[in-house]
């Protein structure tokens, strides 16, 4: 065997250096983080990610009955508002954790792609989670709708998102969206791991200037 | 009133009573300004979580519990 290694004739093989090169094990799932953690703010990202799994677990039982199952059994009620209280609480940490985020300036090292995943993640949760109001089929539904048709029709994208077609709607808010809002949280934590936690702000910038 | 007899029936009439949702939303108008109390009430509680995760100590290990 030479002392130099060759470069792998299969592109698996090459896909496979790259990915552990950029992401070692004991960085993908580290054992211990820094002391700097010991906070309550840096919670909110895992809480989100716990109220992503229970909108995801809810969904698709409720996906598995169909979008009218809820209006009339009772077990179908109570994941319906299992489903909307999940998307309430997610709502709720990723804001904080935005919050957060921002005021730590977490872009700061490196970290500009792992800010901008997470803001751009918040922004396609937002139609997945009105595709969903109007997916409802009672008449708050209906009557969102066509609020909203006014509102898309007046950017000139009515014509490939109707909010009034059920159908279109129900398979943004099940597949399209979801979809899009998993694959994003996964590069988002995936970066995370990369590059670490953000270390707080320098308390030397926070000094008064001596003369 | 037989239906509210019913355990189930009872917790309901109970919890709805602790805030009477049945009427129109009201709202919060100033100028250019306008949103619903229940919104208002979600962004002042986000407020006041996030001051709480500054503020309240996290639990730290003891030090001869530490590697």
């Amino acid at each position: 065997m030479s002392a130099h290694r060759s470069a792998p004739s299969s592109w698996t093989a090459r896909v496979r250096d790259a990915a552990v090169r950029a992401m070692p094990p004991e960085r993908l799932l580290p054992d211990e983080q820094p002391a700097y953690m010991s906070s309550w703010v840096y919670i909110f990202g895992v809480l989100t990610l716990a109220s992503l799994a229970v909108i995801i677990g809810s969904g698709v039982i409720l996906g598995l009955k169909g979008p009218a199952w809820w209006h009339y059994t009772g077990v179908g009620h109570f994941f319906n508002s299992i489903h909307l209280w999940a998307v309430e609480l997610f709502f709720f940490f990723t804001v904080i954790h935005l919050w957060a985020k921002f005021f730590m300036a977490a872009w700061r090292g490196g970290r500009a792609r792992t800010w901008a995943s997470g803001a751009v993640t918040f922004l396609v949760a937002v139609p997945c989670a009105f595709t969903g109001y109007v997916s409802q089929q009672n008449f708050d539904s209906q009557w969102i709708a066509t609020q909203a048709k006014d509102g898309i029709n007046s950017t000139g994208i009515g014509a490939f998102f109707n909010v009034l077609n059920f159908g279109q709607m129900y398979t943004y808010h099940v597949l399209l969206l979801p979809v899009l809002v998993v694959a994003l949280v996964l590069a988002h934590v995936l970066l995370v791991r990369r590059h670490g936690i953000v270390p707080p702000l320098p308390l030397a910038d926070l000094r008064p200037p001596t003369s | 009133m037989a239906a509210l007899r019913s355990p189930r029936s009872l917790a309901g009439v109970l919890l709805a009573a602790l805030v009477n949702l049945n009427h129109p939303a009201s709202y919060v108008h100033a100028g250019f300004f306008q949103m619903s109390v229940s919104n208002l009430v979600v962004i002042g509680l986000m407020v006041v979580v996030f001051a709480a995760a500054i503020a309240l100590p996290f639990r730290r290990r003891h030090e001869d519990e530490q590697r």
